[in-house]
């Protein structure tokens, strides 16, 4: 939930600091309601499960706006959606029970333990910081992009937006968020619920981050489609009116992803990242086969 | 606002931005560690109504109206500065008693964290450790015996054992590790504490040409501000020997010129942390930037910026040669290589490189400075070598000997991170200035950008051999990257072509080493000290050479490996110390390979390929030229503390104690030294004997070392002896905690004290029976004399029983490791999975072999994090780009296996007891030996670490 400040240069992170008590906070809001919010000014930041945004250095923070304090309720699966609130913990949503006929379902334990934190930190981890956070490796925004998930923002004016997760999501560390909005729900709709699905996830150790996390989908029309993410810099989705040809599908993947848009960081190599996702998705195409 | 913290409601008021792991401690709970501050290593776990948290990430004022228990309460209520064993010796929690059983620790400090986290595993989480773990890193162990205490497996026997030589004694420790009252560097509240924070800078290489501090001092809080216009103009060398001339004299407590990014400009002395933070945030640097130069190849260019204006040379190995930004140099020539390749059937040669490393000990830098009740100077620091730190600061300071003392509380983790003066100068300083107690703690950040590493070294090497394997020709071609100081260059070069080639017979070796300055991050010494980045290359060698020729590994070893008999030689003739006190290399080899042969391990992965290698490493079993250690023991009658489990002094109790004045400090903080103290099981009304030793306990395990030593000698048992460590008041000298002398010259001055002690008991109960000492046997509580029984009671209402011993570090032995793999490799994505590892360790007589098998399985697992995926990466400008745990992945309980040890069975004539150090040299052949298993699998020789998938994945490949 913590919006993501213009990244630091290097050498402000080398600046001296001690605990990780974020020193120069001198207040925290805790409105407990939505309408409550304060105004947004710089040196602002919401805080959800609070683990990012105490895990480094802030020193352009100033006032923590708690929004956990609004009490939203974790979750709420209807008839027409499963709809998770921006607090709601990864571990309360790794506990829902889900209707039978949602055959997705297990995709939402396997992001879960996607996550890098341990089951320690999904007590206090949420699903809205893990979304607003929008680092490449991010589980939670896997699996709204794969099932369809829309954001529902809370504007500077105090109105609401909606915003697909797909479009939600603009880079490593940035998000469609204005600094005044805050994210206060996903939904992801009953039909997407109902899809088969695949997860295929590589890391350069075992249970590392994700460099690669990929999920098929295959809807009962035969519609399938491939999300791609923690490889790209942002989270790629690739749809077909029904189950594409190898070939196919990895020129999909090399049409579909620029060579730029392959994520370089400590935790894979861009042209390894390139290469293990055509065989993950692969391995993908192969298990949501035709046979449906 | 309200709190209930182990039971007990506290009213507090947190700062609006405190996370909980700080309240915590501010409150006295000293047992919920800092060990990243990031949520990564869990060394900080707290339950939180119940549930376990990462307490570094928990805004403190969300545990307003709650229960928080730290590991000081995990069995129960408590207040703070007490613990379970404050209302009873066995009130353990089960899963703290299971960590004591099966020694789950080494350093201990991220066993509260650890503990706090098993604690709340359920059945399906503890049948997935490495999943239910993946949030709690050890360095220390390889997780096997963390694994073990979890599933309630023990290894540990009792410490109240006569004849303990062998016996899996457990640490004296154990009790204080596992409830959260052993205390670290940090762990004592002092009132009227200063806090440091550092200004470090962000240009590679630049002159400073105005610090403003105008605006810092206006700031509330701000004590002092120093610059390089308030230090000593003397250089001096972080890096620590027992010659201080060893090392490059090129450091200054604070420079006008900066030579990295994270070198320090300026330290902010406040009445809080957050003061001197925004001290530090608030000071206007104007830097003149310099050119400079970050590859070692292109600073020695003549025409390369100069790191150095007048290089100061160090003593061990110093530069020869008049080219660019030369720290050291190494150069040995025997018989003629040229000839040697000339005679050759194959030759191979291969360039290998090995990455930067980071210890990632869990207890970061740090250091507590005050003047005591004399004035003294105290250093309170997470040090190896708190003798050679005293003596430096004497000589920075201009002070004698008599006026600092520099002690170390229990240290978390050092594997040669710890032989240097990163924090002691300039807390001292700010002592001296302030007149007040100083504190200066290194957070995780500034042990990634600004502390040291291991030498990134790159390693030409060229082997000839005969069509039978045998070696005719050796070449090795060194360049190992220093960084911007010259702390241990000239060591790290001298040593990784020192027993790498030794250990092998060939009549024609030839060694040039360089050692360069570059405007990077300073190496340091680092486990092995330059032996694994150049095994590294020589074991990688030897294989491509043997499977060239069609020979076995292990025969080409055997055809070509030193036998007692065969001189030592690396790069010179002439004499040395080293002999072979024992030889066990013929065992170790026999033992891998048959443990290899049978059938064991995991199966591989449908698809992957498979493949099997070895490699093996020497040591010698102490550094050259010199290591010191005095012991001083003395036979005590009952003490008066002994009713309690433990001594006061020991856990935070007495901490909290004499919070209100600094004159209680020297009592306590003598006995709050290394490690143990004693066991829980001491008798009452007997005697006991007091040890005092130099070397530092971080997690080694001497100190349980030392007791059953000084009880053998003593006829004895080890919870009698109670010892007193890592305290420049409590010997004479001892050079220190390095190159793996904490049993081999530490140990042995032990043994001459207690021998000296046991012969003057003797000669005294002798006397006084009026027999014959030679008729004499000490026993625990008596002397048996003929016809009756002297208590040693009645000998020490005679007179005080004392005795000291010295042991000199020569000569020297070798001890040997052979690591074997059988490893799957996934060829499309260059996954590698280990199936099997065996290690098998000549480590002579092995004096306890829980506590020795620990010291394997830990080299093991850390050489594994450094083969496959640890690199501290540096950008462009010489910035550290990996600066938290999370983006610098050191093995978790996931990425380690299980690795059989091995031991073979030899007794060293120089060692103490036969026993030989066993501590540095696991690490050494892992690399290799994995290399040449992924070569076997894949048919791809894989020449620079880490071997992560996304860079070996192309070599590996098939598809």
């Amino acid at each position: 939930m913590v919006r993501r400040q213009p990244r630091k240069r290097l050498d402000e992170d080398l600046l001296g600091h001690g605990d990780m008590d974020l020193d120069t906070i001198t207040s925290v809001l805790t409105p407990r309601e939505p309408g409550a919010l304060p105004g947004w000014r710089p040196g602002d930041a919401w805080l959800a499960g609070g683990t990012w945004l105490f895990s480094e250095p802030q020193p352009h923070l100033a006032r923590l706006i708690d929004l956990t304090g609004l009490a939203l309720p974790p979750s709420a699966a209807t008839e027409a959606a499963l709809s998770l609130s921006a607090t709601c913990t990864i571990a309360a949503l790794d506990r829902i029970e889900l209707p039978r006929a949602w055959i997705a379902a297990p995709l939402v334990g396997q992001c879960c333990r996607a996550l890098l934190g341990s089951f320690k930190i999904w007590n206090r981890a949420t699903v809205g910081g893990n979304l607003c956070l929008a680092l490449p490796a991010g589980p939670i925004i896997a699996l709204g992009v794969a099932l369809d998930g829309v954001c529902t923002i809370r504007t500077g004016a105090g109105g609401e937006r909606r915003k697909a997760v797909a479009d939600f999501v603009l880079g490593p560390q940035t998000t469609a968020l204005a600094p005044d909005e805050v994210l206060l729900r996903l939904d992801m709709p009953a039909a997407a619920l109902r899809r088969r699905t695949a997860f295929r996830r590589i890391s350069l150790s075992p249970n590392g981050r994700s460099g690669a996390l990929l999920i098929g989908t295959r809807d009962a029309d035969g519609t399938f489609a491939l999300t791609v993410t923690a490889a790209t810099r942002r989270p790629v989705r690739l749809a077909f009116p029904r189950s594409p040809g190898a070939d196919d599908l990895a020129d999909a993947i090399a049409a579909g992803i620029d060579d730029a848009l392959w994520y370089d960081d400590v935790h894979g190599a861009p042209d390894w990242r390139r290469h293990v996702t055509g065989l993950l998705a692969e391995e993908i195409r192969a298990e949501l086969g035709d046979a449906a | 606002m309200r709190i209930v913290v182990n039971g007990h409601a506290e009213e507090v008021a947190p700062r609006p931005g405190q996370c909980l792991r700080t309240l915590l401690r501010e409150r006295g709970w000293f047992g919920v560690k800092k060990g990243c501050d990031a949520g990564d290593c869990g060394a900080c776990t707290v339950h939180l109504d119940g549930e376990p948290i990462h307490s570094c990430l928990l805004p403190a004022f969300r545990a307003g109206g709650r229960e928080v228990t730290t590991i000081e309460g995990l069995s129960g209520p408590c207040q703070p500065g007490q613990g379970a064993l404050d209302r009873a010796p066995d009130a353990l929690h089960p899963m703290q008693a299971a960590f004591v059983a099966a020694q789950g620790f080494q350093c201990g400090f991220c066993t509260p964290g650890m503990i706090m986290t098993a604690a709340a595993l359920d059945q399906g989480q503890k049948r997935d450790l490495g999943t239910a773990l993946k949030g709690n890193l050890c360095r220390c162990t390889g997780y096997r015996a963390i694994r073990d205490a979890i599933a309630g497996i023990a290894s540990a026997e009792a410490a109240s054992l006569r004849d303990p030589i062998g016996r899996s004694v457990p640490a004296p420790a154990a009790p204080d590790v596992v409830s959260g009252r052993a205390a670290y560097t940090f762990d004592l509240a002092m009132p009227g504490l200063l806090h440091m924070k550092v200004l470090r800078s962000e240009h590679p290489h630049a002159r400073i040409v105005a610090i403003d501090r105008a605006a810092a001092l206006a700031l509330p809080g701000i004590v002092a501000i120093f610059t390089h216009a308030d230090v000593p103009e003397a250089r001096f060398s972080t890096g620590r020997h027992e010659n201080p001339a060893d090392d490059a004299a090129d450091t200054r407590v604070l420079d006008d010129v900066v030579r990295f990014v994270g070198q320090r400009v300026a330290a902010v002395v406040a009445e809080t942390e957050a003061a001197a933070e925004a001290g530090v945030r608030a000071l206007k640097v104007d830097y003149a930037p310099l050119p400079a130069v970050f590859d070692p190849d292109e600073a020695m260019r003549p025409d390369a910026p100069r790191v150095h204006a007048a290089v100061p040379a160090g003593a061990d190995a110093p530069p020869l040669e008049a080219r660019a930004n030369l720290a050291a140099e190494a150069h040995g020539l025997v018989g003629d290589v040229e000839a040697g390749f000339a005679e050759a059937d194959r030759v191979y040669e291969g360039t290998y490189r090995s990455q930067r490393v980071q210890h990632a000990h869990l207890e970061t830098h740090g250091a507590i400075g005050w003047r005591d009740p004399d004035g003294r100077l105290v250093i309170r620091s997470s040090t190896q070598v708190p003798f050679l730190t005293r003596d430096a600061l004497c000589t920075l300071f201009g002070l004698d000997r008599s006026q600092v003392r520099v002690v170390a509380g229990r240290v978390g983790g050092g594997f040669g991170g710890k032989q240097e003066m990163l924090t002691e100068d300039l807390v001292a300083l700010a002592v001296l200035r302030t007149g007040r107690p100083v504190k200066w703690e290194f957070t995780r950040q500034e042990q990634f950008v600004a502390t040291t590493t291991r030498h990134p070294m790159r390693v030409r090497v060229k082997l000839g051999a005969k069509a039978d394997g045998t070696l005719t020709a050796i070449q090795l071609d060194v360049v190992s990257n220093t960084g911007a100081y010259g702390n241990h260059a000239g060591g790290v070069l001298h040593h990784g072509t020192n027993e790498v080639i030794g250990a092998y017979r060939c009549p024609n070796k030839r060694v040039d080493g360089y050692a360069v300055y570059t405007h990077t991050l300073p190496a340091g010494a680092f486990r092995g000290y330059g032996l694994s980045q150049t095994i590294f290359a020589v074991e990688s060698a030897l294989d491509e050479l043997a499977r060239d020729l069609g020979l076995d590994p292990y025969a080409m070893r055997r055809r070509n490996a030193v036998r007692p008999g065969d001189p030592m030689v690396s790069t010179s003739l002439e004499p040395h110390d080293v002999e072979y006190g024992s030889y066990g290399l013929d065992q170790c080899l026999d033992l891998a390979e048959r443990a290899m042969a049978t059938p064991s391990g995991d199966p591989a992965p449908e698809g992957w390929r498979v493949g099997e290698g070895m490699a093996m490493a020497m040591i010698d079993t102490i550094p050259p030229r010199g290591h010191f250690s005095d012991a001083r023991i003395g036979l005590r009658g009952d003490a008066s503390d002994r009713r309690s489990p433990l001594p006061r002094g020991e856990g935070r109790g007495e901490g909290r104690d004499l919070s209100g004045m600094v004159s209680s400090l020297t009592p306590t903080l003598s006995r709050t030294g290394g490690g143990a103290r004693r066991g829980d099981g001491a008798p009452s009304g007997g005697t006991v004997y007091e040890l005092s030793v130099g070397t530092a306990e971080f997690g080694n395990g001497t100190t349980t070392v030392h007791a059953q030593i000084a009880a053998a000698a003593l006829g004895t048992t080890p919870d009698r002896i109670r010892i007193r460590a890592s305290d420049t008041d409590a010997v004479g000298h001892d050079t220190g905690a390095y190159g793996s002398t904490g049993i081999v010259v530490a140990g042995r001055a032990t043994l001459n004290a207690a021998e000296a002690l046991a012969r003057a008991i003797l000669t005294r109960a002798a006397a006084k029976a009026g027999v014959a000492p030679a008729d004499c046997r000490l026993e625990a509580d008596d002397v048996a004399v003929p016809g009756g029984r002297v208590a040693l009671a009645d000998l020490i209402a005679e007179g005080p029983l004392e005795a000291e011993g010295r042991a000199d570090g020569s000569p020297r032995s070798v001890a040997f490791n052979v690591q074997a793999f059988r490893v799957a490799v996934h060829p499309g994505t260059g996954e590698v999975r280990i199936l099997r590892s065996v290690h098998a360790a000549d480590a002579g007589r092995v004096i306890n072999p829980m506590q020795c098998r620990g010291q394997v399985e830990g080299g093991v697992a850390q050489a594994l994090g450094a083969a496959l995926y640890e690199d501290l990466r540096l950008d462009a400008e010489g910035r550290v780009t990996t600066q938290t745990f999370r983006n610098y992945h050191i093995p978790a309980c996931a990425d380690v296996p299980a690795t059989e040890v091995l031991f073979a069975d030899t007794h060293d004539s120089v060692g103490p007891l036969g026993a030989k150090s066993m501590s540095e040299s696991p690490f050494n052949p892992v690399a290799p030996a994995l290399a040449n298993a992924i070569r076997d699998a894949t048919g791809a020789r894989l020449t620079a670490t880490p071997f992560a998938p996304d860079r070996i994945f192309r070599s590996v490949g098939t598809r």
